[in-house]
Protein backbone atom coordinates (compact mmCIF):
# COMPACT_ATOMS: atom_id res chain seq x y z
CA UNK A 1 0.00 0.00 0.00
CA UNK A 2 1.23 3.50 -0.77
CA UNK A 3 1.61 6.07 1.95
CA UNK A 4 -1.99 6.42 3.19
CA UNK A 5 -1.39 10.07 4.04
CA UNK A 6 -0.87 10.87 0.39
CA UNK A 7 -3.53 8.84 -1.37
CA UNK A 8 -6.65 10.68 -0.26
CA UNK A 9 -7.52 14.07 1.07
CA UNK A 10 -9.00 13.14 4.42
CA UNK A 11 -9.17 10.13 6.69
CA UNK A 12 -11.20 11.64 9.48
CA UNK A 13 -14.67 10.17 9.57
CA UNK A 14 -15.75 7.71 6.91
CA UNK A 15 -15.26 8.14 3.19
CA UNK A 16 -17.35 6.82 0.34
CA UNK A 17 -16.03 5.76 -3.03
CA UNK A 18 -17.29 7.32 -6.26
CA UNK A 19 -19.24 4.16 -7.03
CA UNK A 20 -21.05 4.26 -3.71
CA UNK A 21 -22.01 7.88 -4.34
CA UNK A 22 -23.40 6.89 -7.72
CA UNK A 23 -25.46 4.05 -6.27
CA UNK A 24 -26.81 6.31 -3.52
CA UNK A 25 -27.66 8.98 -6.11
CA UNK A 26 -29.56 6.46 -8.22
CA UNK A 27 -31.50 5.16 -5.21
CA UNK A 28 -32.35 8.72 -4.17
CA UNK A 29 -33.53 9.63 -7.66
CA UNK A 30 -35.45 6.37 -7.98
CA UNK A 31 -37.33 7.00 -4.74
CA UNK A 32 -38.89 10.08 -6.36
CA UNK A 33 -40.88 7.75 -8.61
CA UNK A 34 -42.59 5.86 -5.76
CA UNK A 35 -45.72 8.08 -5.48
CA UNK A 36 -46.36 7.50 -9.20
CA UNK A 37 -45.80 3.75 -9.09
CA UNK A 38 -47.01 2.57 -5.70
CA UNK A 39 -49.19 5.22 -4.02
CA UNK A 40 -50.41 2.69 -1.43
CA UNK A 41 -46.89 2.56 0.02
CA UNK A 42 -46.60 6.29 0.59
CA UNK A 43 -48.07 6.38 4.08
CA UNK A 44 -45.71 3.69 5.34
CA UNK A 45 -42.73 5.34 3.72
CA UNK A 46 -43.67 8.68 5.25
CA UNK A 47 -43.79 7.11 8.71
CA UNK A 48 -40.48 5.31 8.08
CA UNK A 49 -38.75 8.54 7.06
CA UNK A 50 -40.34 10.61 9.82
CA UNK A 51 -39.08 8.25 12.50
CA UNK A 52 -35.72 7.89 10.76
CA UNK A 53 -35.21 11.67 11.00
CA UNK A 54 -36.27 11.80 14.64
CA UNK A 55 -34.18 8.71 15.36
CA UNK A 56 -31.23 10.54 13.80
CA UNK A 57 -31.91 13.37 16.24
CA UNK A 58 -31.74 10.94 19.16
CA UNK A 59 -28.65 9.39 17.58
CA UNK A 60 -26.68 12.65 17.67
CA UNK A 61 -27.07 13.03 21.42
CA UNK A 62 -27.22 9.41 22.55
CA UNK A 63 -25.46 7.48 19.80
CA UNK A 64 -22.64 9.91 19.00
CA UNK A 65 -22.19 11.93 22.17
CA UNK A 66 -23.11 8.96 24.38
CA UNK A 67 -25.68 10.74 26.55
CA UNK A 68 -28.54 8.27 26.68
CA UNK A 69 -31.91 10.00 26.55
CA UNK A 70 -35.14 8.33 27.57
CA UNK A 71 -37.33 11.35 26.90
CA UNK A 72 -37.07 12.49 23.31
CA UNK A 73 -40.86 12.64 23.07
CA UNK A 74 -40.30 15.94 24.89
CA UNK A 75 -38.77 17.52 21.77
CA UNK A 76 -41.27 15.80 19.51
CA UNK A 77 -44.06 17.38 21.56
CA UNK A 78 -42.42 20.80 21.87
CA UNK A 79 -41.96 20.84 18.09
CA UNK A 80 -45.51 19.76 17.29
CA UNK A 81 -47.11 22.12 19.81
CA UNK A 82 -44.98 25.18 18.99
CA UNK A 83 -45.79 25.24 15.29
CA UNK A 84 -49.43 24.20 15.82
CA UNK A 85 -50.08 26.83 18.48
CA UNK A 86 -48.48 29.51 16.33
CA UNK A 87 -50.71 28.46 13.45
CA UNK A 88 -54.00 27.87 15.27
CA UNK A 89 -53.81 30.80 17.68
CA UNK A 90 -51.86 33.42 15.74
CA UNK A 91 -52.31 32.28 12.17
CA UNK A 92 -48.56 32.08 11.56
CA UNK A 93 -47.65 29.72 8.74
CA UNK A 94 -46.06 26.45 9.90
CA UNK A 95 -43.21 27.20 7.50
CA UNK A 96 -42.27 30.00 9.92
CA UNK A 97 -43.38 27.85 12.83
CA UNK A 98 -40.89 25.18 11.78
CA UNK A 99 -37.69 27.10 12.63
CA UNK A 100 -39.44 28.54 15.70
CA UNK A 101 -40.26 25.01 16.87
CA UNK A 102 -36.69 23.86 16.29
CA UNK A 103 -35.36 26.82 18.26
CA UNK A 104 -37.86 26.27 21.07
CA UNK A 105 -36.90 22.61 21.37
CA UNK A 106 -33.20 23.51 21.29
CA UNK A 107 -33.79 26.05 24.06
CA UNK A 108 -35.62 23.51 26.23
CA UNK A 109 -32.86 21.00 25.49
CA UNK A 110 -30.10 23.46 26.39
CA UNK A 111 -31.78 24.22 29.69
CA UNK A 112 -32.00 20.53 30.62
CA UNK A 113 -28.48 19.90 29.34
CA UNK A 114 -27.03 22.72 31.42
CA UNK A 115 -28.89 21.59 34.54
CA UNK A 116 -27.75 17.97 34.20
CA UNK A 117 -24.32 18.11 32.59
CA UNK A 118 -23.07 20.90 34.84
CA UNK A 119 -23.01 18.31 37.62
CA UNK A 120 -21.69 15.56 35.41
CA UNK A 121 -24.99 13.69 35.35
CA UNK A 122 -24.73 10.77 32.95
CA UNK A 123 -25.87 7.25 32.20
CA UNK A 124 -29.12 6.13 33.84
CA UNK A 125 -29.39 9.37 35.85
CA UNK A 126 -29.45 11.53 32.74
CA UNK A 127 -31.87 9.10 31.06
CA UNK A 128 -34.24 9.47 34.02
CA UNK A 129 -33.94 13.28 34.04
CA UNK A 130 -35.03 13.28 30.40
CA UNK A 131 -37.93 10.97 31.22
CA UNK A 132 -38.92 13.23 34.09
CA UNK A 133 -38.88 16.38 31.96
CA UNK A 134 -40.92 14.70 29.23
CA UNK A 135 -43.51 13.72 31.83
CA UNK A 136 -43.53 17.20 33.37
CA UNK A 137 -44.33 18.65 29.94
CA UNK A 138 -46.85 15.89 29.27
CA UNK A 139 -48.82 16.61 32.43
CA UNK A 140 -48.47 20.39 32.15
CA UNK A 141 -49.82 20.45 28.60
CA UNK A 142 -52.66 18.13 29.68
CA UNK A 143 -53.92 20.82 32.00
CA UNK A 144 -53.05 23.78 29.79
CA UNK A 145 -56.50 24.95 28.66
CA UNK A 146 -55.18 27.44 26.10
CA UNK A 147 -53.45 24.62 24.21
CA UNK A 148 -56.52 22.44 24.28
CA UNK A 149 -55.65 20.49 27.40
CA UNK A 150 -56.10 16.75 27.22
CA UNK A 151 -58.41 17.18 24.25
CA UNK A 152 -55.56 18.29 22.06
CA UNK A 153 -55.41 20.67 19.14
CA UNK A 154 -57.21 20.28 15.85
CA UNK A 155 -55.35 22.00 13.05
CA UNK A 156 -57.97 23.43 10.68
CA UNK A 157 -57.66 22.05 7.18
CA UNK A 158 -57.42 24.80 4.58
CA UNK A 159 -57.30 22.50 1.57
CA UNK A 160 -54.18 22.34 -0.52
CA UNK A 161 -52.32 25.42 0.68
CA UNK A 162 -48.58 25.07 0.14
CA UNK A 163 -47.90 28.40 1.85
CA UNK A 164 -49.62 27.08 4.98
CA UNK A 165 -47.78 23.74 4.87
CA UNK A 166 -51.03 21.95 4.07
CA UNK A 167 -51.59 19.39 1.37
CA UNK A 168 -54.62 17.19 0.84
CA UNK A 169 -52.34 14.83 -1.05
CA UNK A 170 -49.70 12.73 0.68
CA UNK A 171 -47.08 13.02 -2.05
CA UNK A 172 -45.75 16.49 -1.06
CA UNK A 173 -45.07 15.19 2.45
CA UNK A 174 -43.28 12.26 0.92
CA UNK A 175 -40.99 14.44 -1.21
CA UNK A 176 -40.33 16.86 1.65
CA UNK A 177 -39.37 14.04 3.99
CA UNK A 178 -37.23 12.37 1.34
CA UNK A 179 -35.16 15.53 0.95
CA UNK A 180 -35.00 16.22 4.67
CA UNK A 181 -33.93 12.64 5.33
CA UNK A 182 -31.19 12.88 2.70
CA UNK A 183 -30.06 16.19 4.20
CA UNK A 184 -30.00 14.77 7.74
CA UNK A 185 -28.02 11.73 6.63
CA UNK A 186 -25.55 13.91 4.76
CA UNK A 187 -25.19 16.27 7.71
CA UNK A 188 -24.49 13.53 10.25
CA UNK A 189 -22.17 11.73 7.86
CA UNK A 190 -20.17 14.94 7.32
CA UNK A 191 -20.21 15.63 11.04
CA UNK A 192 -18.31 12.41 11.75
CA UNK A 193 -15.19 13.99 10.29
CA UNK A 194 -15.63 17.45 11.79
CA UNK A 195 -14.07 18.63 14.99
CA UNK A 196 -17.52 18.58 16.61
CA UNK A 197 -18.35 15.03 15.52
CA UNK A 198 -15.00 13.68 16.68
CA UNK A 199 -15.37 15.51 19.97
CA UNK A 200 -18.86 14.02 20.48
CA UNK A 201 -17.48 10.53 19.95
CA UNK A 202 -14.46 11.18 22.15
CA UNK A 203 -16.79 12.26 24.97
CA UNK A 204 -18.82 9.07 24.48
CA UNK A 205 -15.76 6.84 24.51
CA UNK A 206 -14.08 8.39 27.54
CA UNK A 207 -15.00 11.72 29.02
CA UNK A 208 -11.92 12.05 31.26
CA UNK A 209 -9.57 11.45 28.37
CA UNK A 210 -11.59 13.90 26.26
CA UNK A 211 -11.26 16.60 28.94
CA UNK A 212 -7.54 15.92 29.25
CA UNK A 213 -7.20 16.51 25.50
CA UNK A 214 -8.72 19.96 25.76
CA UNK A 215 -12.36 19.18 25.00
CA UNK A 216 -14.87 21.35 26.84
CA UNK A 217 -17.16 18.40 27.53
CA UNK A 218 -19.99 20.49 29.00
CA UNK A 219 -20.05 22.80 25.98
CA UNK A 220 -19.98 20.00 23.43
CA UNK A 221 -22.64 17.93 25.21
CA UNK A 222 -24.85 21.03 25.14
CA UNK A 223 -24.23 21.41 21.41
CA UNK A 224 -25.16 17.77 20.86
CA UNK A 225 -28.35 18.34 22.83
CA UNK A 226 -29.31 21.43 20.80
CA UNK A 227 -28.82 19.68 17.45
CA UNK A 228 -30.60 16.58 18.67
CA UNK A 229 -33.58 18.50 20.04
CA UNK A 230 -33.95 20.59 16.88
CA UNK A 231 -33.90 17.53 14.61
CA UNK A 232 -36.50 15.75 16.69
CA UNK A 233 -38.70 18.86 16.78
CA UNK A 234 -38.54 19.00 12.98
CA UNK A 235 -40.19 15.58 12.96
CA UNK A 236 -42.81 16.83 15.41
CA UNK A 237 -43.81 19.75 13.19
CA UNK A 238 -44.21 17.56 10.11
CA UNK A 239 -46.13 14.97 12.12
CA UNK A 240 -48.60 17.66 13.25
CA UNK A 241 -49.08 19.01 9.72
CA UNK A 242 -49.46 15.50 8.33
CA UNK A 243 -52.08 14.25 10.79
CA UNK A 244 -53.62 17.69 11.53
CA UNK A 245 -54.36 16.64 15.09
CA UNK A 246 -52.15 16.48 18.16
CA UNK A 247 -52.86 15.79 21.81
CA UNK A 248 -50.52 15.35 24.79
CA UNK A 249 -50.79 11.55 24.70
CA UNK A 250 -49.81 11.22 21.06
CA UNK A 251 -46.85 13.58 21.39
CA UNK A 252 -45.32 13.82 24.88
CA UNK A 253 -46.10 10.27 26.04
CA UNK A 254 -43.23 7.94 26.93
CA UNK A 255 -44.38 5.56 24.19
CA UNK A 256 -43.05 8.07 21.68
CA UNK A 257 -39.68 8.26 23.40
CA UNK A 258 -39.46 4.50 23.02
CA UNK A 259 -40.54 4.68 19.38
CA UNK A 260 -37.89 7.31 18.63
CA UNK A 261 -34.98 5.65 20.39
CA UNK A 262 -35.71 2.04 19.49
CA UNK A 263 -34.98 2.61 15.81
CA UNK A 264 -31.38 3.80 16.15
CA UNK A 265 -30.75 1.25 18.91
CA UNK A 266 -31.81 -1.60 16.65
CA UNK A 267 -30.20 -0.15 13.52
CA UNK A 268 -26.95 0.79 15.25
CA UNK A 269 -26.43 3.71 17.63
CA UNK A 270 -23.63 6.07 16.66
CA UNK A 271 -23.80 5.16 12.97
CA UNK A 272 -25.12 7.33 10.14
CA UNK A 273 -27.41 4.68 8.69
CA UNK A 274 -28.53 3.11 11.97
CA UNK A 275 -31.71 5.15 12.48
CA UNK A 276 -32.88 4.67 8.90
CA UNK A 277 -32.13 0.95 8.94
CA UNK A 278 -33.94 0.53 12.26
CA UNK A 279 -36.89 2.50 10.96
CA UNK A 280 -37.06 0.44 7.76
CA UNK A 281 -37.44 -2.70 9.86
CA UNK A 282 -39.39 -1.50 12.86
CA UNK A 283 -41.99 0.82 11.32
CA UNK A 284 -43.56 -1.82 9.02
CA UNK A 285 -43.28 -4.42 11.80
CA UNK A 286 -45.19 -2.23 14.21
CA UNK A 287 -47.89 -1.57 11.57
CA UNK A 288 -48.21 -5.29 10.86
CA UNK A 289 -48.35 -6.37 14.51
CA UNK A 290 -50.82 -3.59 15.26
CA UNK A 291 -53.20 -4.70 12.52
CA UNK A 292 -52.68 -8.40 13.23
CA UNK A 293 -53.46 -8.05 16.95
CA UNK A 294 -56.05 -5.28 16.66
CA UNK A 295 -58.24 -6.67 19.41
CA UNK A 296 -55.32 -6.87 21.84
CA UNK A 297 -54.07 -3.32 22.16
CA UNK A 298 -50.50 -3.09 23.39
CA UNK A 299 -49.31 -6.39 21.96
CA UNK A 300 -46.95 -4.50 19.66
CA UNK A 301 -45.27 -2.98 22.72
CA UNK A 302 -44.58 -6.47 24.06
CA UNK A 303 -43.19 -7.27 20.68
CA UNK A 304 -40.88 -4.23 20.88
CA UNK A 305 -39.76 -5.31 24.33
CA UNK A 306 -38.85 -8.78 23.12
CA UNK A 307 -36.99 -7.36 20.17
CA UNK A 308 -35.05 -4.94 22.38
CA UNK A 309 -33.96 -7.80 24.67
CA UNK A 310 -32.68 -9.78 21.71
CA UNK A 311 -30.81 -6.81 20.22
CA UNK A 312 -29.25 -5.74 23.51
CA UNK A 313 -28.13 -9.31 24.26
CA UNK A 314 -26.80 -10.30 20.86
CA UNK A 315 -26.25 -7.10 18.88
CA UNK A 316 -25.06 -4.40 21.28
CA UNK A 317 -23.95 -2.29 18.30
CA UNK A 318 -27.18 -2.87 16.39
CA UNK A 319 -27.48 -4.20 12.87
CA UNK A 320 -24.78 -1.84 11.58
CA UNK A 321 -22.41 -3.33 14.15
CA UNK A 322 -23.26 -6.79 12.83
CA UNK A 323 -22.62 -5.71 9.23
CA UNK A 324 -19.29 -4.17 10.21
CA UNK A 325 -18.22 -7.34 12.01
CA UNK A 326 -19.09 -9.42 8.94
CA UNK A 327 -17.16 -6.99 6.71
CA UNK A 328 -14.12 -7.25 8.99
CA UNK A 329 -14.16 -11.07 8.95
CA UNK A 330 -14.45 -11.13 5.17
CA UNK A 331 -11.58 -8.68 4.87
CA UNK A 332 -9.49 -10.86 7.20
CA UNK A 333 -10.26 -13.96 5.14
CA UNK A 334 -9.13 -12.24 1.97
CA UNK A 335 -6.04 -10.67 3.55
CA UNK B 1 5.65 33.82 40.65
CA UNK B 2 7.85 31.82 38.30
CA UNK B 3 11.55 32.34 37.88
CA UNK B 4 12.82 32.46 34.38
CA UNK B 5 13.48 28.92 33.27
CA UNK B 6 10.74 27.47 35.47
CA UNK B 7 7.70 26.22 33.60
CA UNK B 8 5.66 24.68 36.40
CA UNK B 9 5.79 25.71 40.00
CA UNK B 10 4.00 24.00 42.89
CA UNK B 11 4.00 25.63 46.30
CA UNK B 12 2.80 23.89 49.44
CA UNK B 13 0.24 21.79 47.54
CA UNK B 14 -1.91 19.66 49.84
CA UNK B 15 -4.78 17.26 49.17
CA UNK B 16 -6.47 14.93 51.60
CA UNK B 17 -9.26 12.41 51.16
CA UNK B 18 -11.26 12.17 54.39
CA UNK B 19 -8.28 12.44 56.63
CA UNK B 20 -5.89 10.52 54.43
CA UNK B 21 -3.15 12.89 53.39
CA UNK B 22 -2.63 11.91 49.76
CA UNK B 23 -0.38 14.84 48.96
CA UNK B 24 1.05 16.84 51.82
CA UNK B 25 2.57 20.28 51.29
CA UNK B 26 4.55 19.45 48.18
CA UNK B 27 6.63 22.18 46.58
CA UNK B 28 8.21 21.44 43.26
CA UNK B 29 9.58 23.27 40.25
CA UNK B 30 9.83 21.91 36.74
CA UNK B 31 12.35 23.70 34.55
CA UNK B 32 12.08 24.37 30.85
CA UNK B 33 12.78 21.29 28.71
CA UNK B 34 13.95 19.06 31.51
CA UNK B 35 12.84 15.53 32.33
CA UNK B 36 11.80 15.37 35.96
CA UNK B 37 11.09 11.88 37.29
CA UNK B 38 8.61 11.32 40.10
CA UNK B 39 9.13 8.10 42.01
CA UNK B 40 7.81 6.65 45.23
CA UNK B 41 6.30 3.49 46.70
CA UNK B 42 2.73 2.48 45.85
CA UNK B 43 0.23 4.88 47.33
CA UNK B 44 2.78 7.65 47.76
CA UNK B 45 0.50 10.15 46.01
CA UNK B 46 2.12 10.33 42.59
CA UNK B 47 -1.04 9.99 40.54
CA UNK B 48 -2.92 12.31 42.92
CA UNK B 49 -0.20 14.88 42.29
CA UNK B 50 -0.79 14.52 38.54
CA UNK B 51 -4.54 14.83 38.99
CA UNK B 52 -3.99 18.04 40.96
CA UNK B 53 -1.71 19.56 38.33
CA UNK B 54 -3.96 18.59 35.39
CA UNK B 55 -7.12 19.91 37.05
CA UNK B 56 -8.99 16.65 37.69
CA UNK B 57 -8.70 17.41 41.42
CA UNK B 58 -8.33 20.76 43.10
CA UNK B 59 -5.86 21.16 45.95
CA UNK B 60 -7.07 21.87 49.49
CA UNK B 61 -4.16 24.22 49.94
CA UNK B 62 -1.27 25.63 47.97
CA UNK B 63 -0.80 27.10 44.53
CA UNK B 64 0.12 25.72 41.13
CA UNK B 65 1.49 28.08 38.49
CA UNK B 66 2.08 27.09 34.88
CA UNK B 67 4.07 29.60 32.83
CA UNK B 68 2.89 32.34 35.15
CA UNK B 69 -0.81 31.37 35.04
CA UNK B 70 -2.45 30.16 38.21
CA UNK B 71 -4.22 26.85 37.55
CA UNK B 72 -6.57 27.30 40.51
CA UNK B 73 -10.16 26.48 39.56
CA UNK B 74 -9.39 25.71 35.92
CA UNK B 75 -11.04 22.68 34.34
CA UNK B 76 -8.81 20.04 32.71
CA UNK B 77 -9.70 21.17 29.18
CA UNK B 78 -8.60 24.76 29.92
CA UNK B 79 -5.33 23.54 31.40
CA UNK B 80 -4.72 21.40 28.32
CA UNK B 81 -5.27 24.41 26.09
CA UNK B 82 -2.72 26.39 28.11
CA UNK B 83 -0.14 23.84 26.97
CA UNK B 84 -0.04 21.19 29.69
CA UNK B 85 -1.18 17.72 28.63
CA UNK B 86 -1.18 14.40 30.41
CA UNK B 87 -1.53 10.68 29.87
CA UNK B 88 -3.37 8.25 32.09
CA UNK B 89 -1.85 5.33 33.97
CA UNK B 90 -4.77 3.19 32.84
CA UNK B 91 -4.85 3.97 29.14
CA UNK B 92 -8.12 5.42 27.86
CA UNK B 93 -8.17 5.06 24.07
CA UNK B 94 -11.30 6.13 22.16
CA UNK B 95 -11.90 2.53 21.11
CA UNK B 96 -14.36 3.04 18.28
CA UNK B 97 -12.36 5.80 16.63
CA UNK B 98 -9.41 5.06 14.38
CA UNK B 99 -5.88 5.60 15.68
CA UNK B 100 -5.61 8.64 13.44
CA UNK B 101 -8.85 10.11 14.76
CA UNK B 102 -7.70 9.51 18.34
CA UNK B 103 -4.64 11.63 17.73
CA UNK B 104 -6.57 14.18 15.66
CA UNK B 105 -8.83 14.84 18.66
CA UNK B 106 -5.74 16.12 20.45
CA UNK B 107 -4.50 17.99 17.40
CA UNK B 108 -7.78 19.92 17.05
CA UNK B 109 -6.70 21.90 20.11
CA UNK B 110 -4.38 24.06 18.08
CA UNK B 111 -5.58 23.39 14.55
CA UNK B 112 -7.77 25.89 12.74
CA UNK B 113 -9.38 23.32 10.44
CA UNK B 114 -9.79 19.59 9.97
CA UNK B 115 -7.07 19.41 7.30
CA UNK B 116 -4.55 21.03 9.61
CA UNK B 117 -5.51 18.71 12.48
CA UNK B 118 -5.14 15.69 10.25
CA UNK B 119 -1.73 16.82 9.03
CA UNK B 120 -0.58 17.29 12.61
CA UNK B 121 -2.00 13.88 13.55
CA UNK B 122 -0.06 12.18 10.73
CA UNK B 123 3.19 13.81 11.78
CA UNK B 124 2.65 12.76 15.42
CA UNK B 125 1.85 9.20 14.32
CA UNK B 126 5.07 9.07 12.31
CA UNK B 127 6.97 10.42 15.31
CA UNK B 128 5.63 7.75 17.68
CA UNK B 129 5.88 5.06 15.01
CA UNK B 130 2.20 4.19 14.73
CA UNK B 131 1.49 5.52 11.24
CA UNK B 132 1.19 2.00 9.79
CA UNK B 133 -1.84 1.41 12.05
CA UNK B 134 -3.40 4.84 11.53
CA UNK B 135 -6.66 3.61 10.06
CA UNK B 136 -7.25 0.68 12.43
CA UNK B 137 -9.76 1.12 15.24
CA UNK B 138 -8.01 1.89 18.53
CA UNK B 139 -9.55 -1.13 20.28
CA UNK B 140 -7.57 -3.43 17.96
CA UNK B 141 -4.20 -2.19 19.28
CA UNK B 142 -1.88 -4.22 21.51
CA UNK B 143 -0.95 -2.93 24.98
CA UNK B 144 2.40 -1.39 23.95
CA UNK B 145 0.70 0.32 21.01
CA UNK B 146 -2.05 1.62 23.27
CA UNK B 147 0.60 3.15 25.51
CA UNK B 148 2.14 4.78 22.46
CA UNK B 149 -1.23 6.07 21.34
CA UNK B 150 -1.86 7.53 24.80
CA UNK B 151 1.45 9.36 24.49
CA UNK B 152 0.79 10.43 20.91
CA UNK B 153 -2.60 11.87 21.76
CA UNK B 154 -1.14 14.02 24.53
CA UNK B 155 1.67 15.07 22.22
CA UNK B 156 -0.75 16.11 19.49
CA UNK B 157 -2.05 18.86 21.79
CA UNK B 158 1.33 20.58 21.22
CA UNK B 159 2.10 20.88 24.93
CA UNK B 160 4.93 22.85 26.55
CA UNK B 161 4.85 20.41 29.47
CA UNK B 162 3.90 16.76 29.25
CA UNK B 163 2.84 14.68 32.27
CA UNK B 164 3.44 10.98 31.70
CA UNK B 165 1.84 8.60 34.19
CA UNK B 166 3.58 5.21 34.01
CA UNK B 167 3.72 5.02 30.22
CA UNK B 168 6.12 2.10 30.48
CA UNK B 169 4.24 -0.15 32.91
CA UNK B 170 3.59 -3.55 31.38
CA UNK B 171 6.15 -3.17 28.61
CA UNK B 172 9.12 -5.49 28.10
CA UNK B 173 12.67 -4.10 28.38
CA UNK B 174 13.06 -3.53 24.66
CA UNK B 175 9.73 -1.69 24.42
CA UNK B 176 10.71 0.34 27.49
CA UNK B 177 13.93 1.36 25.75
CA UNK B 178 11.89 2.43 22.69
CA UNK B 179 9.57 4.59 24.77
CA UNK B 180 12.54 6.09 26.64
CA UNK B 181 14.02 7.06 23.30
CA UNK B 182 10.70 8.64 22.38
CA UNK B 183 10.63 10.65 25.61
CA UNK B 184 14.20 11.87 24.96
CA UNK B 185 13.16 12.97 21.48
CA UNK B 186 10.16 14.80 22.91
CA UNK B 187 12.41 16.66 25.29
CA UNK B 188 14.82 17.41 22.47
CA UNK B 189 11.97 19.21 20.72
CA UNK B 190 11.79 21.63 23.65
CA UNK B 191 8.99 20.06 25.71
CA UNK B 192 9.45 19.62 29.44
CA UNK B 193 8.45 16.19 30.78
CA UNK B 194 7.21 15.24 34.23
CA UNK B 195 7.21 11.45 34.39
CA UNK B 196 5.99 8.91 36.95
CA UNK B 197 7.66 5.56 36.62
CA UNK B 198 8.19 2.45 38.68
CA UNK B 199 10.97 0.95 36.61
CA UNK B 200 14.01 2.36 38.48
CA UNK B 201 16.63 1.53 35.91
CA UNK B 202 14.66 3.31 33.19
CA UNK B 203 13.82 6.44 35.13
CA UNK B 204 17.31 6.83 36.53
CA UNK B 205 18.73 6.71 33.02
CA UNK B 206 16.10 9.06 31.64
CA UNK B 207 15.61 11.83 34.18
CA UNK B 208 17.64 14.97 34.70
CA UNK B 209 16.30 15.27 38.21
CA UNK B 210 14.23 13.04 40.48
CA UNK B 211 11.58 13.86 43.06
CA UNK B 212 10.80 11.13 45.60
CA UNK B 213 7.35 11.01 47.17
CA UNK B 214 6.54 9.01 50.27
CA UNK B 215 3.24 9.21 52.17
CA UNK B 216 2.36 12.29 50.16
CA UNK B 217 5.48 14.18 51.06
CA UNK B 218 8.35 15.08 48.83
CA UNK B 219 11.25 13.57 50.76
CA UNK B 220 14.01 14.32 48.30
CA UNK B 221 14.59 16.28 45.12
CA UNK B 222 17.78 16.48 43.16
CA UNK B 223 19.92 14.81 40.56
CA UNK B 224 19.78 11.03 40.32
CA UNK B 225 23.02 10.33 42.17
CA UNK B 226 22.24 12.44 45.20
CA UNK B 227 18.69 11.06 45.46
CA UNK B 228 19.94 7.48 45.33
CA UNK B 229 22.33 7.97 48.20
CA UNK B 230 19.85 9.92 50.34
CA UNK B 231 19.27 7.92 53.53
CA UNK B 232 15.60 8.96 53.66
CA UNK B 233 15.02 7.53 50.21
CA UNK B 234 16.76 4.28 51.10
CA UNK B 235 14.64 3.99 54.23
CA UNK B 236 11.43 4.61 52.27
CA UNK B 237 12.23 1.96 49.73
CA UNK B 238 14.00 -0.73 51.74
CA UNK B 239 12.88 -0.03 55.27
CA UNK B 240 14.64 0.94 58.48
CA UNK B 241 17.40 -1.14 59.99
CA UNK B 242 18.50 -2.53 56.69
CA UNK B 243 21.96 -2.14 55.35
CA UNK B 244 22.17 1.63 54.87
CA UNK B 245 24.76 1.25 52.15
CA UNK B 246 22.29 -0.46 49.83
CA UNK B 247 20.70 1.90 47.38
CA UNK B 248 17.38 1.18 45.64
CA UNK B 249 18.84 1.94 42.26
Amino acid sequence: MADPAADAKTHLGRRLSGRTWLILGVIFAGLHAVPGIAPEMIHNLIMIMLFAIMGQGWNVLSGYAGQFSFGHSLFFGVGAYTSSLLFVKLGISPWIGLPCAMLAAAAVGLMIAYLSFRYGLSGPFFALIMLAFAEIFHISVMSWKYAGGAGGLLIPLKGTAPLLFQFTDKAPFYFLLLWLLAASLLLVWKMEGWRMGLYFQAIRENEDAAEALGIDSLGFKMRAMAISAAMTALGGVIYAQYLLFIDPDSTFATVNSVEIMLRPIIGGPGTVLGPLLGSLILTPLSEITRSAFQSYSGVYMMFYGGMLVVVVLFLPDGLMGLFRRIARYRKKDRG
Amino acid sequence: MTNSGTILSLTDVTKSFRGVMAVCSVSLDVRESEILGVIGPNGAGKTTLFNLISGFLSPDKGTIFFEGHSLAGLKPNRICRLGLSRTFQIVKPFGHLSVLENVAVGAFNRAACAAEAEEKAWSVLKFIGLDHKALSPAFSLTTPDRKRLELGRALACSPRLLLLDEVMAGLNPREKENVSELVRNIRASGVAVLIIEHAMRVIMGLSDRICVLNYGQCIATGDTASVCSDPKVITAYIGEGMNPGKSPC
